[in-house]
């Protein structure tokens, strides 16, 4: 007994030691990344800075498995490429904000240049983005943006108020300017979703909607199986339910898989935010009549080529300065820090053969 | 039984070597490993899981589990974020939120002792039940505007090391559940207990009363988990540590702990802790991909099983069954014989 | 597992009681599976009496078709726990059988349906067999085995899937369909899910195999030295349990259309509970599938009833705690009170 305890003891102070030594030799090297100079603290914009062979760039999304990033990214890969960076994709399976930190301090201990992330939670991935930001990386986030304090830049795949009119505009237009709507969102936290959805009931607002009602708003969770099931709970619950808005690419498509395959599809209007690819299908047989999204792939590489402006110094994040995002041409930077891609794009049956993403 | 408590002393050792070993090659071939930055981030990224870890180990010695953990440190997320959006000061929300996990382990602990449940059981569903709980206290919410002296004292390291004061708090935890479970009676009654139940009854070991406190302590270091959790992300919401109930287990069991109880020690689970820390942290580094770390988590458990099992095969000598069988699974060799071919005996 | 720390919860269901105790120990697991159904029907209920529209048609088919891939689950569960085992991994295996089934069909979009269904059942019967092997012949505990398989699994499918997701449009409309076609007003896929249950229930019940599983589960060390071969069975429980989740990764691709690497995330710890809710005794000898399949249905049942009723969808998995709790509660309760009536031979009653 006595002879266990001692090994006991001595395995665990071999374990202390050895987390320590590991700990203990970088220990003199701390804070060289804080020696390198950040680029854009110089606080002065030079437009014809050019930007560095090399320069590494990650894009951290949501999740990994998520085809809507997995789109984004490849337009981000092609900018990378385009000014010869090096680029990289990492991220977590799952959408939290914990797993994310982990991943941003790892780019961070790798000296990124650049990070560009989509935030699962506007605040709690901000500690570790600003650690890296001391560390020398120009962050910035895309479809879901951070508090402004922990980011350079906020890539906007379209300005929220856009998002909004569109979308109610689509949505009376297809329950004829009268009736019941709900809205089935994304995850209640997402920052995006939350801005949309107020300002869409902001919008309804107007004398040219008074004939609509918002029932509802109702999380699917960005999760394929909950935003199935709560559509169907939807029209159990609101009999006379005319229309749903889903402003997220997994709702979306999971209410019109539901409505395709029961009695309500062509009486129950159907709009949001989709890919072409994934609601073509429901758009053939008349499930859904129009939706909109920006293009996912030209907002991965705006970021990209944002990303670089700032770390090139052609930029420093202050409103009205302007930078070339490639093929895209020239954008501007606003308030707050945001770049705007565009006005969404709206989908139909005349056009969604068109677009392949 | 002294062979079998070698052997898990060996394994015990083993992992600790092959922590060694990763930290080592780690610091060798991957780049940006061996700093003072990167072991800080490291330590951040274990901390939840080690701190659950020390409860946990107790209760599997025991013989029983603690699933609800993780809901535990979600419900008191929750409730610290609707207590600060009271208006409650910061200082007291902690201690209330310490209260609060005890509570919830002393729910647990009474179904387990008093209604006689199988702890399995019991804490699948309030796992459910807490996590639910948590949902409706905070809803969909998030509450994030926690002053910053105290979300950055969370992740702050302690002046003149990269290490975060949080290793601080595991560390001295650490060493009181160590002294309590490898020097002091109570320890040994934790052994005993999980040797086999009824034994430590006549022995005069007070069963369901030592279980009764281990499930409040799991609760209440949930409870704490919760607490450093929401500081460490700034960030309350009910659904903190979705699924971390599952990774104390793993690193727990990898540690050595007998999921039947009765054996396992603690710097063997602090190793395991660190080792899977070590592992994702280097190999994230390394720029593999999540989906690797997944399987490598999985294959080490699994080898944590399996690997006393082989060496006991390799040497030729077959495990004494020094208490009744827990389960089919581990039961002597079935000798794989043909059917036997006399005439079917009747069971029903 | 640990041993429960009273003594044993459940009688041993088979082969050491006598007749008449064995009658008994039945009647009670009757009782104990009424009570379920009570409750449901119970909930349902009150449900359509809040809002009529919950027992339209429609509606009936969306309960039953949302209640096809648990129930298939819980089932195979069932036979697992019967012999004091687990499998945490079904999960993983259903995610993962289902995105196999969605790739071959974007290989060979003219796949004839039932060669689907059969690669996709057979693939989590491998799964199932290599978690059998290792809990049978390599002799490691089921729940530390299947957890290290949850992890393995989902991780051999994210890097399969590496961000790819199966769309409704990959897959042909005759697959899709199953999730559509009824008869009689019946979903076919609620019909497949009963011919799971009564299949399974018909043989655990009333085969000489199936009967065993349930004394391994009662006693392991008694079973072996009555000569069962405990380590086949055991075995064969576990690939059995995998080829179902197999084949509910299966239906969940026809019925959901979409799937990505994150399919079935979580489902194994409800896959227990509903198990647990139906009576199955978490520590083996002692439950039925039928009971299983009604906790499946309950567990499902509540999640629509609630969001039917407009109570606070966060309230949800607090009632699924609470009652998991219940039911164990209650199994202890009809536990004590039969063992009590076997010991004192009966003063009421029987």
């Amino acid at each position: 007994m006595t002879i266990d305890r001692v090994r006991t003891g001595a395995t665990a102070a071999t374990a202390l030691v050895l987390l320590l030594a590991s700990a203990a030799c970088g220990g003199t090297t701390r804070g060289d990344a804080e020696d390198q100079a950040a680029p854009q603290a110089t606080g002065q914009a030079d437009p014809n800075a050019e930007i560095p062979a090399g320069l590494s760039v990650a894009f951290l999304p949501k999740q990994l498995n998520n085809p809507y990033f997995t789109v984004a990214d490849a337009g981000g890969e092609a900018a990378v490429t385009e000014y010869a960076g090096e680029y990289r994709e990492v991220g977590p399976s799952e959408a939290t904000a914990s797993s994310q930190v982990s991943y941003i301090n790892t780019l961070s201990q790798q000296q990124t240049d650049v990070i560009v992330t989509a935030a699962n939670d506007p605040n709690a991935i901000c500690g570790a983005l600003n650690q890296a930001r001391q560390a020398g990386a120009t962050v910035v986030t895309f479809d879901s943006d951070t508090d402004p304090a922990c980011r350079d830049l906020f890539v906007n795949q379209a300005s929220a108020e856009g998002i909004a009119q569109t979308q109610i505009e689509l949505i009376s237009e297809q329950i004829g300017g009268e009736g019941q709507i709900a809205i089935l969102s994304a995850t209640p936290n997402a920052t995006n979703q939350n801005a949309w959805i107020e300002l869409m009931e902001a919008e309804l607002e107007r004398p040219e909607y008074e004939g609509i009602e918002l029932v509802t708003v109702a999380y699917g969770n960005d999760d394929d199986q909950d935003s199935f099931q709560e559509t169907q709970g939807l029209l159990q619950s609101y009999p006379d339910l005319a229309g749903i808005v889903s402003p997220t690419t997994v709702g979306i498509a999971a209410a019109a898989r539901y409505l395709s395959g029961s009695e309500y599809r062509g009486e129950v209007a159907l709009t949001g935010l989709g890919t072409p690819n994934q609601m073509r299908e429901y758009v053939e047989d008349g499930t859904v009549e129009a939706f909109a999204l920006w293009n996912p792939e030209d907002l991965g590489y705006l970021a990209a080529w944002a990303g670089a402006a700032l770390s090139a110094g052609q930029i420093t994040g202050a409103e009205g300065e302007t930078f070339t995002a490639g093929r895209l041409g020239e954008y501007e930077v606003g308030a707050n820090g945001e770049v705007v891609l565009g006005p969404p794009t709206v989908f139909d049956a005349d056009n969604i053969d068109d677009f392949d993403f | 039984m002294a062979l079998d408590r070698r052997l898990f002393a060996r394994w015990d050792t083993a992992v600790i070597a092959a922590l060694a070993v990763s930290v080592l090659a780690a610091s060798l071939a991957v780049e940006g490993f061996a700093s003072g930055r990167n072991a800080g981030f490291l330590v951040l990224d274990i901390a939840a899981v080690a701190l659950i870890a020390l409860p946990m180990t107790l209760i599997i010695i025991t013989g029983e589990i603690d699933l609800s953990v993780a809901s535990t440190l979600g419900l008191t997320s929750a409730v610290m974020g609707h207590l600060w959006v009271a208006g409650l000061p910061l200082e007291l929300i902690v201690v209330l939120c310490v209260v609060l996990g005890a509570v919830l382990g002393a729910v647990n602990g009474l179904l387990v002792t008093v209604a006689g449940l199988p702890s399995l059981a019991v804490t699948i569903g309030t796992m459910a039940l807490y996590r639910g709980l948590a949902y409706v206290v905070l809803g969909d919410r998030a509450v994030a505007d926690f002053p910053f002296s105290w979300t950055g004292a969370a992740t702050t390291p302690i002046p003149g090391t990269p290490i975060p004061w949080i290793a601080a708090a595991i560390a001295l935890l650490a060493v009181a559940f160590g002294v309590v479970l490898h020097a002091t009676p109570v320890g040994r009654a934790l052994y005993a207990i999980g040797a086999g139940g009824q034994a430590a009854a006549f022995a005069g070991i007070a069963v369901l009363r030592t279980k009764f406190w281990l499930f409040v302590t799991a609760g209440a270091v949930s409870g704490l988990a919760g607490v450093f959790w929401t500081l460490q992300y700034a960030s309350a919401r009910a659904d903190n540590g979705y699924g971390l109930e599952l990774s104390v287990v793993a690193a727990v069991l990898l540690g050595g702990v007998s999921i039947f109880g009765g054996r396992g020690a603690l710097p063997g689970v602090l190793a395991g802790v660190v080792l899977l820390g070590t592992i994702r942290n280097a190999l994230r580094l390394a720029d593999v991909a999540e989906d690797a770390l997944t399987v490598v988590t999985g294959a080490l458990l699994i080898a944590s099983v399996l690997a006393p099992n082989a060496l006991a095969a390799l040497r030729g000598r077959r495990r004494p069954a020094d208490r009744p069988a827990p389960g089919a699974a581990a039961d002597p060799p079935v000798p794989t014989q043909p059917s036997t071919s006399g005439p079917t005996r009747e069971l029903s | 597992m640990a041993e429960p720390t009273a003594p044993a919860a459940a009688p041993p269901a088979a082969p050491a009681a006598n007749g008449r105790a064995a009658t008994k120990v039945r009647r009670v697991r009757q009782v104990r599976e009424l009570g379920i159904l009570l409750a449901l029907v119970l909930l349902v209920a009150v449900t359509a009496a809040a809002n009529p529209r919950f027992l339209t048609a429609q509606s009936v088919r969306d309960l039953l078709l949302g209640a096809t891939v648990l129930t298939i689950l819980a089932v195979g569960q069932t036979i697992v726990i019967i012999t004091r085992n687990v499998d945490l991994s079904v999960g993983s295996v259903l995610g993962l059988s289902a995105f196999a089934t969605g790739s071959l069909f974007v290989a060979f979009p003219d796949l004839p349906v039932l060669v689907a269904v059969a690669a996709g059942t057979a693939l989590g019967a491998v799964c199932g067999a290599l978690n059998g092997a290792l809990v049978a012949a390599a002799r490691v505990p089921a729940l530390v085995v299947t957890l290290g398989t949850l992890y393995v699994f989902r991780g051999v499918d994210h890097s399969w899937a590496s961000g790819a997701q199966i769309n409704a449009a990959d897959l042909p409309d005759a697959f899709l369909g199953l999730s559509t076609a009824t008869v009689l007003g019946v979903p076919v896929l609620a019909f497949a899910a009963l011919a799971v249950v009564l299949a399974a229930g018909w043989y655990l019940g009333s085969y000489r195999s199936g009967r065993e599983l349930y004394a391994i589960g009662s006693e392991p060390a008694a079973a072996l030295l009555s000569g069962i071969p405990v380590g086949r069975r055991v075995f064969a429980a576990f690939v059995v349990n995998g080829a179902l989740a197999g084949l509910a990764g299966v239906i969940y691709a026809a019925r959901f259309g979409t799937v990505d690497a994150t399919a079935g995330t979580g489902l194994e710890l409800q896959v227990v509970a509903a198990a647990v809710v139906g009576g199955v005794a978490i520590f083996g000898g002692s439950g039925t599938v039928y009971g299983a399949a009604l906790g499946a249905a309950l567990l499902t049942t509540i999640g629509t009833s609630l969001a039917v009723l407009r109570i606070n969808p966060f309230w949800q998995q607090a009632v699924v705690g609470l009652l998991i709790l219940a039911a164990i509660g209650l199994d202890r309760l009809l536990a004590v009170r039969t063992a009590r009536r076997l010991r004192g031979g009966a003063p009421r009653g029987a």
